[in-house]
């Protein structure tokens, strides 16, 4: 495959003000890949400050109520910061520090990305500004606040639709203005080469850790692995080390929002069409001329209208199977996790319960499926809430 | 390369271009046809037509905007064409190229939208999201078509001028800051080291943009590279005054004219 590309999927599609820029933060990418003090270092964070390895946890209740596969849960919710997204924002981070740099920017959508940014920040004494679209800092405005207690400031993004996509562009024409002295810390495994590569390594710990614990507690493979999906990136790490086993399914769940025969779903694969966007080429929804269309899930973390470019190429070869989840199913699967295993979950996530609630009974009793819970779920208690029409007051 | 044949070297033959930017359908496409007219016959020696995205990464704030309101009035690709149609008809002759991102170009597809390019009478076209290691994509397809597909090269290209410059067609885009499209005070990005740079491999003219408001710095950027390039200033207007700035951009693009012509 040609550098960069997944397939036909990847690429670099971004201005050529950034295009040196991006250049050098592969060959630093390269170098810090095999730099054994690099490693030493991000290895010992990861462990003494973000809490891994997460735990493989055997959701027995679960099971037993869905009566086929055994359920484990890869429980990326009790990182540092609650999600998934402290493995890549510390490898970021610390790689721009090395690289001399002394400001990050990211997007955010949940404002998970965007904690995980300004945690990493603070840790490493870097200056931080994230930019979150103006819907997402209503709809989530304790992250908000989580950030500036971090040091963060944060820039609510008042173009477009007001969320995700939004607040990559203007992380985006940010960068372009300031590229000297600042790393943009991209959240997914989307973007121009080499970030889909980056995050996807950064966040790859979760399958190398779930697959030695599930075959220590199993003595074998899980049957499936399955994981939620907006740009991709936990599932991306979730799937990576998979990929080579070829009787492990992987199974990415997208975010159906109100069904997929609505206008109001964010189901790159399920509806989108092949297009260039955000630096790469892969599936996006957009509407009959090519301009972006916006999108709409209970979800502000899969509220993404594209999908990252190596998902792209492994729905392309059937290695993986993406499914859309709709917002009534999470919302039912959040508030049956809370109550089968007492754990709240990240809505994000419970995009990827509700679909193992479906399938797990087409399995064995001796088979595994392991669920990335990428997230914890305190963000969503007031969305989850006004869902079910309960006010609360905080 | 081989040399396309379309109508861009008209606009830097044998003097100083001085190149104009609007949106299609800001604020709706009459008046974007009288606009081109108008800005033509005030000596604009080539026009850029932006065909609006729904997510310009590479715009300020000025043109984001014109994208929305130009999206929100119905523009879209086909009707972009049917603006260069009806202005070739009305005897418009300089050379027109098409501004915009790659996807809306892609969706159209390539071949059949360079093809209708060369149709209805346009000259070249600037992919602001196209860096050089991706265009072979969409160049073959546009010289196939005499499009020519304009590179451009930025305070940050460096080493890579040289390798950019000696594959451009038409004119080099020279960015003239870091960071989006708008009005700048000030351009403080050694320009002339640049020129000096592609000049060393190719002749193909080179004109500048980004942040250009005032006939002095038109003059400034005129005097140190073949063009300057006017957008957010131009869209500004247009903003301000919908579909009745005909008077006021005539005496701009006039005034314009003039200081690139004396540089």
């Amino acid at each position: 495959m040609e550098k960069g590309r997944y397939g036909i999927h990847g690429g670099q599609y971004i201005s050529e003000t950034l295009m040196n820029e991006i250049i050098r933060l592969e060959e630093c990418y390269e170098f810090y890949k095999k730099d054994p003090e690099f490693n030493r270092e991000l290895e010992t964070l990861l462990r003494d400050y973000a809490g891994r390895p997460s735990l493989l946890y055997y959701a027995e209740k679960m099971t037993k109520d869905l009566g086929g596969a055994k359920i484990y849960l890869k429980r990326e919710d009790l990182n540092h910061t609650g999600s998934h997204k402290i493995n890549n924002c510390l490898g970021q981070v610390l790689m721009a520090k090395k690289m001399g740099k002394t400001r990050v920017i990211a997007e955010t959508g949940a404002g998970q990305h965007g904690v995980a940014t300004a945690t990493a920040a603070a840790l490493l004494g870097m200056e931080c500004e994230i930019f979150m679209g103006k819907e997402d800092t209503d709809r989530q405005a304790l992250n908000v606040y989580r950030m500036e207690l971090l040091g963060a400031k944060v820039h609510p993004v008042t173009t477009g639709t007001q969320t995700l996509k939004d607040a990559v562009n203007e992380t985006m024409r940010e960068w372009t203005g300031r590229v000297a002295d600042t790393h943009y810390v991209l959240g997914s495994v989307m973007g121009p080469h080499p970030f889909p590569m980056i995050v996807r390594d950064f966040q790859s710990v979760i399958s190398r850790e779930a697959r030695a614990q599930i075959l220590e507690r199993e003595g074998a493979l899980p049957a499936a692995v399955v994981a939620c999906v907006g740009g991709g990136s936990n599932a991306m790490g979730t799937f990576y080390h998979f990929i080579q086993d070829p009787d492990v399914e992987l199974i990415g769940c997208e975010a159906a929002g109100k069904g997929v025969d609505t206008p109001l779903h964010a189901a790159t694969i399920a509806r989108g069409r092949l297009g260039v966007f955000h630096g790469m080429k892969s599936y996006f929804c957009q509407d009959e001329h090519g301009q972006i269309a916006p999108v709409y899930s209970i979800s502000a973390g899969l509220d993404y209208p594209g999908i990252g470019p190596e998902h792209a190429y492994l729905h392309d070869t059937g290695r993986a199977k993406y499914v859309p989840v709709t917002d009534d199913e999470a919302v039912d699967a959040f508030e049956y996790l809370a109550r089968t295993e007492g754990i709240i979950c990240a809505i994000e996530s419970a995009h990827a319960v509700a679909h193992v609630r479906k399938i797990a009974g087409n399995y064995r009793k001796d088979q595994s499926i392991i669920i990335c819970l990428s997230g914890r779920g305190d963000k969503d208690v007031a969305a989850i809430a006004r869902y079910r029409g309960i006010q609360i007051t905080e | 390369m081989q040399k396309l044949n379309n109508r861009i070297a008209q606009a830097f033959a044998g003097k100083k271009a001085f190149i104009a930017f609007l949106t299609a359908g800001d604020p709706d496409m009459e008046s974007t046809i009288r606009y081109i007219k108008i800005m033509a016959g005030a000596g604009a020696d080539l026009i850029e037509i932006g065909i609006p995205f729904s997510d310009p990464t590479a715009e300020g704030v000025v043109i984001q905007e014109a994208n929305l309101r130009a999206l929100k009035g119905g523009m879209d690709t086909d009707k972009a064409f049917e603006i260069v149609r009806r202005v070739r008809q009305e005897n418009v002759t300089i050379p027109l190229v098409f501004m915009t991102y790659v996807n809306p170009v892609f969706f159209y597809g390539y071949d059949r939208f360079f093809a209708r390019c060369e149709e209805v009478g346009v000259d070249g076209i600037i992919l602001a999201d196209m860096p050089f290691e991706e265009s072979r994509e969409a160049a073959m397809p546009a010289a196939a078509h005499n499009v020519s597909l304009i590179s451009m090269i930025a305070p940050t290209s460096e080493d890579r001028i040289k390798t950019i410059a000696s594959q451009a067609e038409g004119f080099i885009y020279i960015v003239s800051s870091l960071g989006v499209t708008g009005v700048r005070r000030e351009i403080t990005t050694d320009i002339g080291a640049m020129v000096r740079s592609l000049r060393e491999v190719t002749d193909t003219p080179c004109a500048v943009g980004f942040g250009i408001s005032t006939p002095k710095q038109a003059g400034d950027m005129a005097a140190c590279s073949d063009g300057a390039i006017v957008g957010s200033a131009i869209v500004r207007i247009i903003a301000r005054l919908g579909d009745k700035a005909d008077g006021e951009l005539e005496a701009y693009v006039r005034s314009m004219k003039e200081a690139v012509e004396q540089a």
